[in-house]
């Protein structure tokens, strides 16, 4: 019998905090069982820094606040069969989407300018830099999510659940005590 | 005298002028719900109590009970609309729910567990709401109202205040403080109102008390929303 082929998984942080990627981590030595049942592809775990064309699953933590986050998102979209999105940020925003109402001019202004301690500050403008989204949106508002998980971060339990649910063919549940949104 | 309806198929008992939610509720079966609350005249505005009546929709909070009603209440349809508008209500405010103290003992998030509510589904408004933290004891938090006139009803109808009302209309209705400034300071609200404890969302909270209860052991964490008490909403 021939070894089943080992699904291919991207992940990726936009504007998140890496929390949910920890608590990815942190299903522990239940990542050996999905090692068996998966490789990553392009991820901060393996530092691969491009999708292959054929992933199947993508894992996207964070919302989009700068012009390179939509970018990746989409190449994200364009590579990967099925997309979730990891956690509260990518879902709406989260505490990054704190900024929404406020301009954004308002921002740089106060961050680089006009706080105390700031003598000559000036707003980078390398153009290496991306240039910042005057909001930052959830990712579900630019390209197709397919599934979501909740949580600030969702509970290494709760992303096992989705996963293995997945790798079974079933459609992703969280019942109570895994479906949280803090 | 006593009648019964069928909600879901079970023989619900009821007496007259009962409405459907409250037969329900006296017989143990939850129907979703926010705007209702069983201790004030139903205000029939959030919908999510919306059940099938004889083929037809209608809100069990404001429908008398009657002799004989087909009661369709947990079907998939009617949670997927009880789902959407629940989306709707997420994304016409500023619900984050990681940095809200009502988290866990929110009725709004609740109710989206309790509906597998897994993303807003719709694009986040993101809207403009200052917060007034003018009052000693009481912060308002406007960004996560979802306009259910409790507190309306609790100042107007318990405590006599007139405190809070909603203004405008449509998209545009808000709530607001009735003061000519329009701060809750210069109202005679106070800790014992009735309005101070019924906000079934993280608009109305009490100043120094963040946190006291720890993320992970307030009341909806313990159990879902639809086996915990009715009405025991409060902090």
């Amino acid at each position: 019998m021939t070894a089943k082929k080992k699904l291919k998984v991207a992940t990726t942080s936009l504007a998140g905090c890496f929390g949910c990627h920890m608590s990815f981590l942190d299903i522990d030595e239940r990542l050996f069982t999905l090692l068996e049942h998966i490789e990553f592809d392009r991820s901060p775990l393996t530092d691969i820094k491009t999708c292959s064309p054929d992933c199947d699953i993508g894992i996207i933590e964070g919302g989009l606040c700068n012009a390179e986050n939509v970018h990746v998102l989409r190449e994200f979209r364009k590579n990967c069969k099925i997309l979730i999105a990891m956690g509260a940020c990518a879902i709406n925003g989260g505490l990054p989407a704190q900024r929404n109402h406020l301009p954004l001019t308002t921002i740089l202004e106060e961050v680089y300018h006009t706080s105390p301690g700031l003598a000559n500050g000036m707003i980078p403008n390398d153009p290496e830099l991306p240039l910042p989204l005057n909001q930052v949106h959830p990712i579900h508002e630019v390209v197709k999510i397919d599934y979501f998980m909740p949580g600030c971060p969702p509970s290494a339990d709760a992303i096992w659940k989705v996963l293995t649910d997945l790798l079974a063919g079933k459609e992703p549940e969280l019942g109570h005590g895994l479906m949280h949104y803090d | 005298m006593s009648h019964t309806f069928t909600l879901d198929g079970k023989v619900v008992p009821f007496v007259d002028g009962q409405t459907i939610i409250q037969a329900a509720s006296a017989a143990g079966v939850f129907i979703p719900h926010l705007c209702y609350h069983p201790e004030f005249k139903p205000h029939g505005s959030c919908k999510l109590c919306t059940v099938k009546v004889n083929g037809r929709h209608t809100a069990s909070c404001t429908m008398r009970a009657a002799p004989g009603m087909v009661v369709e209440s947990e079907t998939e349809e009617i949670n997927a609309e009880r789902r959407a508008l629940t989306q709707m209500l997420f994304v016409e405010g500023n619900h984050f729910c990681p940095s809200c103290e009502k988290s866990g003992n929110c009725q709004l998030q609740a109710t989206a567990y309790h509906l597998g509510m897994m993303s807003a589904h719709y694009d986040h408004f993101f809207p403009n709401r200052a917060v007034d933290a003018s009052h000693p004891d009481f912060l308002l938090d406007f960004n996560r109202c979802i306009l259910c006139s409790l507190c309306v009803r609790a100042s107007r109808d318990v405590d006599g205040k007139n405190v809070f009302a909603l203004s405008g209309r449509g998209i545009k209705t808000h709530l607001i403080v009735n003061a000519k400034s329009g701060q809750l300071a210069d109202t005679d609200f106070t800790l014992d109102d009735k309005a101070a404890q019924v906000c079934p969302v993280g608009v109305i909270l009490k100043k120094r008390q963040g946190f006291a209860v720890p993320i992970g052991e307030r009341k909806y964490d313990k159990a879902p929303i639809s086996e915990t008490a009715e009405s025991t909403e409060g902090r």
